[in-house]
């Protein structure tokens, strides 16, 4: 990758640890994807905010990092490990608090944008199409190269973070052409949002960067998050199109049995000791609409619901914070499903939700198994 | 035999190989090293002071903290090397400071688990 004069300075040190830190990965980031420069970003979203996945090491880099270095273009960051308003209910010790607390400080000081949430695309307005990003959450990554039409890689923690530092990005892979190089076809009837989450971890496994799929048409919000979250869970793709006309050179059906091999890799239970919906978190759509299908009925187990703080301040004062509420959730902001210290071993042995990315990091990093099941049918089954 | 260095270093070592693209956040415990991923074909090995060739890294972006971690804590792999090196793996060793490259297709083919090889 070439580099400017100045920026070679950076690497070089010259402009101190921080940037010279943030040059070294965008450097080997840049080698890795055969970029040839480096391009202007205009907002970055890091992840590594919850102590629960970046540990000790990454609590001390940070907040060795935060002594110098500042963020230079806007920086909204993923969900941390709980909600401060509801921490003493999940009995966590005083130790990951303590460093949870510490990362948050870390983040504030580089200049963070406090929006400890996985969704920053229904918070935030999206700049104009085609403008560079920088996205490490996943699900967020494809959402804004697939629905927003803005330019990111499937950023990592670092790359994300040094390019929120240096405000550029490695200008490579989907930058430069985002062009399928598969096209998946959608065979099953009927899907549901649990449906596409299936189909989005079988895409994110046998396809490269980008890939295209036909036979759907439109998608409602839960649909794409669903197939976005769960595309950036078991492969690299980093961005779908919906097309029954793609030249891509190779085709692939996902019929009834692919679905069911999916299923059958991530679903363990037939029931759950708890309900958790997120992941990604909810957005307000979600949240209505989850309050009207709730009308006159009531969860007979424990339901976490993971949202982020700005929209359930929102759902709050629209009232259907209320009504969720009344039907027996629990509402959690800052945090979300995915990697979360709150539902452990220790209280439960299954999980009931509809997110396949919620399902692959309970079964893999909380060693719990999991009941799938569409929202729909979460309804009629765990609630009376 | 590698067909590029993204991170610089020489290394000796006894090869720990995989047919399995790795989700470094998931797959790997940080503390010790090991394999926990039931699924995964490295399951219950240790990737501590191995050369790690795997054909890609997958999954969460957080999975670079994951690299960094392993290394703070002593349990990291002597170097890495891919087939195809993706942004999490390529960030997490540069930050890392592990010696990380792409091999050749051929070389990649030949290389067996257990071989004792240098690269760098």
């Amino acid at each position: 990758m070439e580099l400017t004069r100045e920026e070679e300075k950076s690497l070089n040190g010259e402009h101190g640890e921080s940037l010279q830190i943030a040059y070294r990965i965008l450097s080997a980031v840049g080698e890795a994807t055969d970029a040839e420069r480096l391009v202007p970003i205009h907002w970055a979203h890091v992840s590594g905010v919850n102590y629960n996945t970046i540990g000790d090491a990454g609590e001390e880099f940070l907040a060795n990092l935060s002594k110098n270095a500042k963020f230079k273009v806007r920086t909204t960051v993923n969900p941390m490990g709980y909600d401060k308003d509801s921490v003493e209910k999940f009995g966590l010790d005083e130790n990951f608090i303590q460093k949870q607390e510490s990362i948050r400080k870390s983040y504030a000081k580089m200049g963070m944008t406090p929006s400890l949430s996985c969704i920053p695309y229904e918070i935030y307005d999206l700049p104009r199409e085609d403008t560079h990003v920088s996205f490490a959450e996943s699900n967020a990554a494809i959402y804004a190269n697939s629905i927003g039409h803005l330019k990111t890689n499937k950023e990592s923690a670092f790359s994300a973070l040094a390019s929120a530092i240096i405000g550029k990005s490695p200008y490579s892979d989907l930058r430069k052409d985002d062009s399928p190089s598969m096209s998946i076809s959608m065979k099953v009837q009927d899907p549901n949002e649990l449906t596409f989450g299936l189909l989005g971890y079988f895409a994110g496994k046998v396809a490269d960067k980008s890939v295209a799929i036909s036979g759907v048409k439109n998608l409602d919000k839960r649909c794409n998050k669903s197939l976005c979250a769960s595309m950036g869970t078991s492969g690299s793709c980093g961005k779908f199109v919906l097309d029954d006309n793609s030249n891509a050179s190779e085709k692939v059906d996902f019929d009834e049995k692919e679905m069911q091999n999916v299923f059958d890799e991530l679903n363990t239970a037939d029931s759950g000791d708890l309900v958790t919906l997120g992941s990604p978190q909810l957005g307000l759509e979600e949240m209505t609409d989850l309050a009207a299908m709730l009308k006159g009925r009531s969860f007979k187990k424990r339901c976490l619901i993971f949202c982020p703080r700005a929209i359930q301040e929102q759902a709050r004062s629209l009232g259907y914070a209320g009504q969720l509420e009344s039907a027996g959730c629990e509402l959690l902001s800052d945090c979300c499903t995915c990697l979360t210290p709150l539902v452990t071993k220790k209280d439960v042995d299954s999980v009931t939700t509809n997110s396949i990315k919620g399902a692959y990091y309970f079964k893999n990093s909380n060693g719990l198994d999991v009941n799938l099941k569409p929202l729909s049918e979460i309804v009629s089954d765990e609630t009376s | 035999m590698t067909q590029k260095i993204i991170v610089q270093g020489k290394v000796t070592g006894k090869v720990l190989k995989s047919n399995q693209p790795i989700n470094f956040l998931g797959t790997i415990d940080k503390k010790t090293g090991e394999i926990i991923d039931k699924k995964h074909d490295l399951y219950g090995k240790t990737i501590k002071d191995s050369i790690l060739i795997f054909p890609n890294g997958i999954g969460s972006s957080v999975g670079a903290y994951t690299i960094y971690s392993i290394k703070s804590n002593n349990v990291s792999p002597l170097a890495m090397a891919c087939q195809k090196v993706d942004l999490t793996v390529a960030s997490g060793c540069a930050l890392a400071n592990i010696p990380l490259f792409i091999l050749e297709p051929d070389e990649y083919d030949k290389i067996k688990d257990g071989d004792e090889i240098s690269l760098g």
